[in-house]
């Protein structure tokens, strides 16, 4: 089946002085689909997603979102994605509620804050400022501003990566939530359960270079098929199973 | 959102500048060092000030005392003239009892005198109030006769007499150029760090907002945020202090635009140390070395007069000296902006340097 491919990559480079932190990748990413990005940390993939994301100049190659080039067309670009940072800040200053008018603003729409922290489940903090919220609710709060000009391609980089059991949890919910809605999207992870869950098809990446790239299950049973055999006994459940069935699954974050 | 409709620039220049101005508006620093510091050295000093407003001056015995400016130091109130002998004067004064001795000679050109003004350790300020009534009305004596409508000489003198020159009138413009520099520099600096490290700016260059205009935008709030900082000092010493403002309202919205000239001058080297220092720990060094040297050699709290000839080079490259002495012409002897154009020219051309520097070294990350 032919998917329509929205962002496309093509021998991308990245060099930061004598050190090459992409080698020359390619792939393509299809509308609506979740497309992840496995690897350790230093692979190059935050590089990789802030090239596409218009952030980062790149070295050499070719990157074409939605039709518009990434050498030419930022502002544009800049307009129809959401992106979400690793680890990034806002204002420390201004309330939930600014930050978002501040983003509609800046997009030229006009939303209504509260619907958007209602989404992800923060309508009780409105008044709070950004540095007051617990880890997993910052991470609730960065997609919440990903979404506000209704983007066509969100990206978030490693999303759910210092975040507690349940907080992950009811972030992959979200995440899922935004993928019905049609949007595509495009994500870092080094937690390979959550690439497994999340993902229609993961690149994996090492060192630069995108070791292989397909749907999470052929990946598996590729490695199936050289005759690979896990290490320990699967078990119907594993610990962290154990441990959100004792604490209840409802979040305390 | 529809890709085809055009950029409204203005709205999203709009929305940066009010989140810009809420986050320094309740950035604690900001406001202490801003606001809080010049109000409560205005409220010291002016508490000392208001005490004793009486000064002794003498005259050298051969003092031309037909000249004008002997004449209205005579009339002023809060000038005492010595009759001690020259040399119980030179003692008084190295005890600081007599602020200043005053010698008028005449010139070297017809119609024209020199006036030496020998000031004390002991009474810096009494030394700076004087120097500053002197030259107040040297200056109104030469506005005179440069500005061939303006009156004679003897109604000028009489006008200067009826004035009372406060503790405050010094001390306020150099409590502005304080609060000015402080949010110019440090606040610049203490933000920009934190928000690049935090990466803040880094959020806000992924939306189709141009880069420039996040530093215009980051420029302005401080530009609103430290007219309202100028309004409050000026306001509190008018009404706490009763600070005189020469030619009232004029004089008012004069200093707010020199006000505003100063920040953005300042603001340049708030940039610069934003672009130099990476970790926030370091930016209260940095901002220091461009900002305490200013405060003490600038003529902020004292004049400089009687420095080192070292000190008063250094003094007179510096951009808040500029800035105080335009600052005391406005407010003191009531100057307008052709009377400053050589202040204004120096801290222009400080401003087109600082930003040349400050826009080469800059980086949106703070590391790389």
């Amino acid at each position: 089946m032919d998917k329509e491919i929205i962002i496309s990559v093509k021998d991308l480079v990245m060099k930061y002085g004598s050190f090459t932190a992409v080698k020359g990748i390619s792939f393509d990413v299809h509308k609506g689909e979740v497309f992840g990005l496995l690897g350790e940390n230093g692979a190059g993939k935050t590089s990789t997603l802030e090239i596409i994301e218009t952030l980062r100049k790149k070295t050499s190659g070719q990157v074409i979102v939605s039709g518009y080039n990434v050498d030419h067309h930022q502002p544009q670009i800049k307009s129809i994605i959401g992106v979400q940072l690793q680890a990034a800040g806002f204002y420390p200053g201004l309330r939930l509620t600014e930050i978002l008018h501040l983003f509609a603003g800046l997009y030229n729409v006009n939303i209504n804050p509260l619907d958007f922290l209602k989404d992800v489940d923060l309508l009780d903090k409105a008044k709070s400022k950004f540095s007051d919220l617990s880890g997993g609710q910052k991470q609730r709060f960065s997609i919440a501003t990903t979404l506000i000009n209704s983007p066509h391609i969100i990206f978030l980089d490693e999303p759910t990566t210092g975040l507690d059991p349940q907080a992950r949890r009811h972030l992959w919910e979200l995440i899922r939530g935004i993928k019905t809605k049609g949007t595509t999207i495009i994500l870092t992870t080094h937690y390979m359960e959550e690439a497994e869950i999340l993902c229609d098809r993961v690149g994996i990446m090492d060192e630069g270079k995108i070791i292989d790239l397909d749907t999470p299950s052929n990946l598996i049973d590729k490695l199936i098929q050289t005759g690979f055999k896990a290490e320990k006994k699967i078990k119907a459940a594993n610990l962290e199973d154990v441990f959100l069935n004792i604490t209840g699954k409802n979040i305390t974050d | 959102m529809n890709t085809e409709m055009k950029y409204n620039r203005v709205r999203a220049l709009f929305s940066l500048t009010k989140a810009s101005l809420l986050n320094i508006s309740r950035n604690p620093s900001t406001l202490v060092f801003g606001i809080l510091f010049p109000i409560i050295l205005i409220a010291i000093f002016g508490f000392i000030g208001n005490g004793s407003s009486t000064y002794q001056v003498g005259f050298s015995t051969n003092t031309d005392k037909s000249n004008p400016i002997y004449v209205a130091v005579s009339k002023i109130s809060n000038l005492s003239i010595s009759n001690l002998s020259p040399t119980e004067q030179q003692s008084e004064l190295t005890k600081g009892n007599i602020s200043a001795i005053i010698d008028i000679q005449p010139g070297n050109y017809p119609n024209t005198a020199n006036v030496y003004l020998l000031t004390t350790a002991a009474d810096p300020q009494g030394g700076a109030i004087v120097s500053n009534i002197i030259t107040s009305i040297a200056n109104e004596i030469n506005l005179a006769a440069a500005h061939p409508r303006t009156i004679a000489v003897k109604i000028i003198t009489d006008q200067v007499a009826g004035r009372k020159f406060k503790t405050i009138d010094f001390i306020l413009p150099g409590m502005l150029g304080f609060g000015l520099l402080s949010t110019g520099v440090i606040s610049t600096a203490f933000v920009f760090v934190s928000l690049k490290k935090t990466l803040v700016i880094k959020r806000l260059f992924a939306t189709p907002i141009n880069p420039g205009l996040i530093l215009i935008a980051e420029g302005i709030s401080r530009l609103i945020f430290s007219l309202v900082q100028s309004i409050i000092i000026i306001g509190f010493g008018v009404i706490g202090y009763g600070y005189t403002l020469v030619n009232g309202l004029s004089t008012f919205l004069a200093m707010l635009v020199l006000s505003a000239i100063g920040l953005i001058v300042f603001l340049g080297f708030g940039l610069l140390v934003s672009s130099l220092v990476k970790n926030e720990n370091a930016v209260p060094s940095v901002s220091n070395l461009i900002t305490l040297p200013q405060f003490l050699l600038a003529g902020t709290f004292f004049p400089v007069a009687g420095f080192p000839d070292l000190l008063q080079k250094i003094s007179s490259i510096l951009p808040l000296t500029y800035f105080n002495t335009a600052m005391r012409k406005i407010s003191f002897e009531g100057a307008n902006f052709a009377d400053i154009s050589k202040e204004l020219l120096v801290l222009v051309i400080w401003g087109i340097v600082i930003y040349a520097i400050a826009i080469k070294m800059f980086s949106w990350e703070s590391e790389e």
